[in-house]
């Protein structure tokens, strides 16, 4: 068997979540190639070469895969996929918007957001908001997998991989890259941190969110917040944990103001240990919790943030 | 422009799910179901292109069992014109909901084609992708904005680290977050309305698409329940627990 990793990049770097994505592809066995798309990738090759376990590292590079739009990306997977037998992604924003089309074309399934191999052609992928956990067996030729890099822990950076360029260079002339506007942080990625903080609809508005900066910065956290929060306009989507936002699974999560819908949950329950902070004792986020502290979070956070 | 909407019939966003005894399935038996949510929001941006003049008609379609005739009434009383039901009672999978839209488009030529990013059952976020793919369509996935300019259509996308616009040659295919609208509720008269409107339905053999999977399901089961924990009464009885307990601080 042989599999293709299409990594993923953040601002032209290799993301962290490549790593989980690699361990997943060990879970199944076999040579592992990664490929590296984009414009001016070449230290994000690098990096992926240093990866554990890569047989060689291909890189297109070219202006075509800028901002790793989905049309070119697509059919530079076509052109590429043959002879590997699975093709893996992150369950990020651009694997959900590249993979399918791999799929499509090749006229097989796509088993999306996998945490768990139990063999080559069997895994395990959450179903209604991780409130079931199905096992599917595909028997397609080739298997278009996305990762939930939760459930695979990431391996280590001690390769020495070969880089090869891919010549391909696909055409389109459907969609363009307009802007971006990314959210300037100096906070770990959420999806990748130790610690998060969350806040939900308890935060009462946008300025609030700001008493979770110092226990933040104090922690290392990453702060995220409900959906709640998020509809509410208190914060911009890209904070979102749950069903529909990222999915993390840190050492330490703490909740604040979250009542605990289910979309929430599916979006943080595999965490460590999980901290509650709400004023209302029936709220359902305690039924998870393994500390749940009941009371007002205006008086809670800045003790909090006084005495770690 | 046409615009074609597809909705899904999916257990309501409330509902707590049961994973049958047997673990073949999760059970569905007297669950309420609607509308996917985000299938309401592709729904509700159809109809505003309506309401602003850049549609001219707006047609839902769906595929699924009988009952899913609900979930088109529910896209005419919300103001699509007329739809089509695409009648199976096989577990379809995305690859073949793809296929049949993509017959469905190279019919009906809408402008655009909107559809939810995915659906909340199986959470695959596949078929708008795989849409595009197979009828060569450009795709604008996860949109939170969306504005229909001449022949292109711009579309600001949710990705991980923020937002992202793109541009899209018309037609082309998008896919809708949570952010791009709020959708409406439908009134009484309206429900009356559309229980006159056109619906078509059709089978999958009609457009020729085999709708059976490669992938097997074999086994459903209910996560590891995570056991609550205890209430801890101050912020330093708290702090003591992460740090000697739980140890992660």
């Amino acid at each position: 068997m042989s599999i293709l990793v299409l990594a993923d990049l953040h601002e032209g770097q290799l993301a962290g979540a490549t790593a989980h994505v690699v361990a997943a592809a060990q879970a199944i066995g076999g040579d592992i190639d990664i490929l590296v798309a984009g414009e001016g990738v070449q230290a994000a090759a690098d990096a992926a070469a240093k990866l554990d376990g890569i047989n060689k590292v291909r890189v297109a590079d070219n202006a075509v895969y800028a901002h790793q739009l989905a049309e070119p990306m697509g059919a530079l997977l076509v052109e590429l996929a043959d002879g590997y037998s699975h093709v893996l992604a992150s369950a990020s924003t651009t694997g959900k918007n590249v993979l399918p089309r791999l799929a499509a074309l090749k006229d097989v399934s796509q088993l999306s957001d996998v945490l768990g191999v139990e063999s080559a052609d069997t895994f395990l992928r959450p179903i209604y908001a991780g409130n079931a956990i199905a096992t599917v067996k595909s028997d397609d030729a080739l298997k278009v997998i996305t990762i939930r890099t939760t459930g695979f822990d990431a391996v280590g950076t001690s390769g020495s991989a070969t880089i090869e360029a891919v010549d391909f260079v696909a055409d389109n002339s459907q969609s363009s890259f307009v802007k971006e506007e990314l959210a300037p942080s100096d906070r770990p990625e959420l999806g990748g941190a130790k610690v998060v903080i969350s806040g939900g609809r308890g935060m009462g508005n946008g300025e609030n969110f700001k008493l979770l900066n110092g226990i933040a910065d104090k922690l290392g956290a990453a702060i995220g917040a409900s959906r709640a929060a998020v509809d509410a306009g208190f914060v911009p989507n890209d904070m979102q944990v749950g069903q529909t936002g990222k999915i993390v699974a840190p050492d330490l999560y703490i909740a604040v103001g979250i009542s605990g819908a289910i979309q929430h949950l599916a979006g943080m329950k595999d965490s460590k240990v999980i901290v509650a902070i709400n004023k209302d004792d029936e709220a359902p986020i305690f039924q998870v919790a393994d500390y749940g502290l009941v009371g007002d979070l205006f008086e809670i956070l800045p003790e909090l943030e006084s005495k770690l | 422009m046409k615009v074609l909407v597809a909705v899904k019939r999916v257990i309501d966003y409330n509902v707590k799910i049961r994973v049958k005894a047997d673990h073949s399935d999760v059970d569905l038996t007297n669950v309420k179901m609607a509308m996917n949510p985000f299938c309401e929001i592709a729904v509700e941006e159809a109809v505003r292109l309506k309401e602003k003049g850049v549609a001219t008609e707006v047609v839902a379609v769906t595929v699924g069992p009988k009952a899913a005739q609900e979930q088109l009434r529910t896209a005419l009383a919300l103001g699509a014109d007329r739809a089509i039901h695409i009648e199976t009672d096989e577990r379809v999978e995305s690859l073949a909901v793809a296929k049949l839209l993509a017959k469905v488009v190279d019919e009906e030529q809408p402008g655009l084609v909107i559809l939810g990013k995915q659906a909340i059952d199986t959470d695959n976020n596949q078929t708008g992708q795989m849409l595009a793919a197979l009828t060569g369509l450009p795709q604008g996935t996860f949109a939170s904005e969306v504005a229909v300019d001449g022949d292109k259509v711009n579309v600001t996308r949710e990705i991980d680290g923020g937002l992202q616009t793109i541009a899209l040659t018309l037609p082309a295919i998008v896919t809708t977050d949570l952010r791009l609208n709020e959708p409406r509720y439908a009134k009484l008269p309206d429900i009356m309305k559309a229980k006159k409107k056109p619906l078509d339905v059709k089978t999958p053999a009609d457009y020729g698409v085999e709708v059976a999977s490669k992938v097997s399901l074999l086994k459903v089961e209910s996560p590891a329940e995570r056991k609550g924990g205890v209430k801890v009464a101050s912020v330093d009885e708290l702090i003591d627990k992460l740090k000697n307990e739980a140890k992660v601080l």
